[in-house]
């Protein structure tokens, strides 16, 4: 980790935009090469990013992001709507109007700290939900969610003919690999902005709120506008990932408010682990690449999985496992996620790590700060 | 004052159920001083003893149907019932009641096991920690029912003889327009035993002045001799117990789903926040304070004011609570500071 502490942003942001965009061919093997999956990493890559740097940095669990993606997805829909088809203004609106939103929450929540602060995020987010859902249907659409519609005003478009529209990026059409690039060019302007605040002076004021908060203020810091610049970024972040899912899906539904979508989030962030600059990527991409093979496999694969056991011996492990996959793909994350927060709670990161310092050790280097490196940030 | 009379009763009986729930929570944070995350999942196992009763009791085998002569017909009749006749068929009507019994020992069972098992292990590590580990197990939990139940809400009614509605307004002089399901009422009734038992509980025994002085005082507790730990375990079951009975009686107001824990969830801890942290009082009077809120919201008249009100009101009331009064109404000094 050391190493690529040292690495000059350059070198990261070489090898992590061709990481990226190459994930169409080194993806292929793992069979997750199919566009709909890659936009997925890439728009809740960006969300988790945010995320972390709210919560990896500053230590305070928000549990009311989910709010500002749908807040994020509503203006974009709204654009498509209003404006136009092209997903340049779409993105624009929503990263405003959730920095907006964000500030306003923040602002309030931010007065308190630890399990109150948590609480109040989870408050505002369900009061978001809940309005979303019946007054202001108008705005939202309720449970139907917001839709595009043929006869949409949509000023700066001419007029379409027959079907929907779709979204575009001066001619390009938004869908399949197209739309992953788009994603995936905003997921590299994100990593690179969060790669700037890990190594910045606000970064480490942020770590400085994290681990001793009084002390801080003692030497004569305000944290507070730091703590609500933190916050308003990640709730940037969030609004990004929300128009990105409007671009490549033209729909906004309230359910993507509500707490347990926050949850989705944390769960990402500290399973591939928290404060960290990869981890959250990590988290992302193994969250959903297994949510897509788990829930695929079903009791006629897992037959064909232990076809080479004797038949009792098979219909037990079918018994056994079956409960773990396809629909019960939640049972196995919460269990997982359970147990990387009892034994690893830097997440993947911090194993990575852990192993890193046992080959080390053998070798006959003891190297004790790796963690805290980890911890530190890349 | 007939409507006022009516939102009133139905915010006490919407509180009973917060107080019940906000009581556990409390309980186990003041205790064992740990967040739990998974105490919605407790309501929700709790409600799902009452179903699976319910369907243990109702399983039936086809048989031929002698009402129809016309033609073959078969219809669905409960071993109970071809067993014991109408004993048989009283028993399951009584499935609810008789599930509240039984939903004791189990809750306990759940609860020790949950503590003692898994929680014990993170006494020492952050708050933060600790949520997001029972934040895991509320998953797990609330998958496990998903694969034994299925994700549709399963309905377990309540006797027939209180199926209707009570016309309370005629016996205490209010008018005969003014009724209350009976359901409701019994559910309130049974919060207000179950929270006056567990104050009587805590206040009367020698065991619960030894659980108030460790709230207190932990460690002078323990240097006395007493083996406090065991005693948390203990309140961590009876925590359960009662999360768990609420669901149990919860069942035939809100046929159960899988989700109903975290629902649930959120909405017991802004109850025990506002209540204050720690507080046992205060989560009782925050339950039932917030439920008579909500109803009063919920009003046409008020919503026509104020649109959208009844969906936020109590998640307002929190936000201003923690603004205004840090500790929550009744919190004390100390705890969960920030």
């Amino acid at each position: 980790m050391n190493k690529l502490k040292m690495m000059p942003e350059w070198l990261i942001m070489v090898v992590f935009a061709a990481a990226i965009l190459t994930m169409p061919i080194w993806m292929s093997p793992l069979g997750a090469a199919y566009p709909d999956l890659l936009q997925k990493f890439a728009i809740f890559g960006v969300f988790a990013i945010g995320y972390n740097i709210l919560f990896g940095l500053t230590g305070y669990l928000s549990f009311g992001h989910a709010a500002f993606l749908g807040v994020g997805s509503y203006t974009a829909v709204w654009s498509f709507k209003l404006l136009t088809m092209n997903v340049l203004p779409a993105i624009f609106f929503s990263v405003l109007f959730a920095g907006v939103f964000a500030a306003i929450i923040g602002f309030i929540s931010l007065r308190r700290s630890g399990i109150y602060f948590s609480i109040l995020t989870l408050a505002f987010a369900q009061m978001s939900y809940n309005l979303a859902y019946s007054v202001l249907t108008p705005i939202t659409n309720g449970e139907t969610g917001l839709q595009l519609e043929r006869d949409d005003p949509r000023i700066f478009d001419t007029a379409v003919t027959e079907g929907l529209p779709t979204t575009e990026l001066f001619g390009l059409s938004m869908s399949g690999y197209s739309g992953f690039y788009v994603c995936a060019a905003f997921l590299i302007i994100a990593f690179y902005v969060s790669l700037r605040i890990f190594r910045s002076p606000f970064g480490l004021k942020l770590r400085a709120i994290k681990s001793n908060q009084t002390r801080m203020r003692y030497t004569g810091y305000s944290t507070r506008p730091y703590l609500l610049t933190a916050f308003v970024i990640s709730g940037m972040y969030a609004g990004l990932a929300g128009s990105l899912m409007a671009v490549t899906d033209p729909l906004a539904g309230a359910e993507r408010m509500q707490w347990t979508a926050s949850g989705e989030v944390v769960l990402m962030t500290i399973l591939g682990g928290v404060g960290t600059l990869i981890g959250p990527l990590l988290g992302v991409g193994i969250i959903k690449y297994f949510e897509n093979i788990f829930s695929a496999i079903n009791e006629t694969v897992l037959h064909g999985f232990f076809d080479f056991l004797p038949s009792w011996l098979q219909e037990f492990m079918v018994f056994i496992t079956s409960p773990f996959v396809g629909e019960g793909w939640h049972l196995t994350l919460g269990i997982l996620f359970m147990l990387i927060v009892a034994f690893l709670p830097g997440g993947i990161m911090e194993g990575i790590d852990k192993i890193k310092s046992k080959f080390s050790k053998s070798s006959g280097q003891s190297d004790d700060s790796t963690t805290e490196a980890v911890r530190e940030g890349a | 004052m007939d409507t006022i009379f009516l939102q009133v009763l139905n915010g006490l009986d919407k509180g009973g159920a917060y107080a019940l729930i906000a009581l556990g929570l409390t309980l186990v944070f003041g205790t064992l001083g740990v967040v739990n995350f998974a105490h919605g999942a407790i309501f929700m196992l709790g409600a799902f003893c009452a179903v699976s009763f319910n369907q243990l009791l109702t399983m039936s085998k086809k048989v031929k149907d002698e009402s129809i002569t016309f033609f073959e017909a078969f219809k669905e009749q409960p071993y109970l019932e071809i067993w014991f006749g109408d004993t048989g068929t009283m028993i399951i009507d009584y499935s609810v009641p008789i599930s509240l019994v039984l939903a004791v020992p189990v809750m306990l069972v759940i609860g020790l096991v949950m503590e003692r098992g898994l929680i014990r292990h993170f006494y020492k590590r952050s708050h933060a920690e600790q949520i997001l580990f029972t934040f895991g197990m509320a998953i797990v939990l609330q998958e496990i029912i998903k694969s034994i139940f299925g994700a549709n809400p399963i309905p377990a009614p309540a006797p027939d003889i209180v199926s209707g509605s009570a016309a309370i307004g005629a016996a205490i002089g209010l008018g005969d327009s003014v009724v209350y399901p009976w359901w409701r009422l019994i559910y309130l009734a049974f919060a207000a035993i179950v929270i006056g038992a567990v104050f009587a509980f805590l206040k009367l025994t020698t065991f619960g002045m030894v659980v108030r002085a460790g709230i207190h005082d932990k460690e002078t507790v323990g240097l006395l001799g007493i083996n406090i730990e065991r005693r948390f375990t203990i309140i961590f079951g009876l925590a359960a117990v009662v999360s768990g009975l609420a669901g149990v009686m919860y069942a035939p107001i809100l046929p159960p789903d899988y989700h109903l824990g975290m629902d649930f969830l959120v909405l017991s801890f802004v109850v025990v926040v506002v209540g204050g942290m720690g507080s046992l009082e205060g989560a009782v009077a925050a339950g039932f304070l917030l439920g008579i809120l909500q109803s009063f919201a919920s009003m046409n008249e008020i919503k026509s004011i104020l649109p959208g009100i009844d969906q936020i009101i109590i998640y307002l009331v929190a936000v201003v609570i923690l603004l205004v009064r840090p500790r929550g109404l009744m919190g004390k000094k100390g705890v969960m500071e920030d």
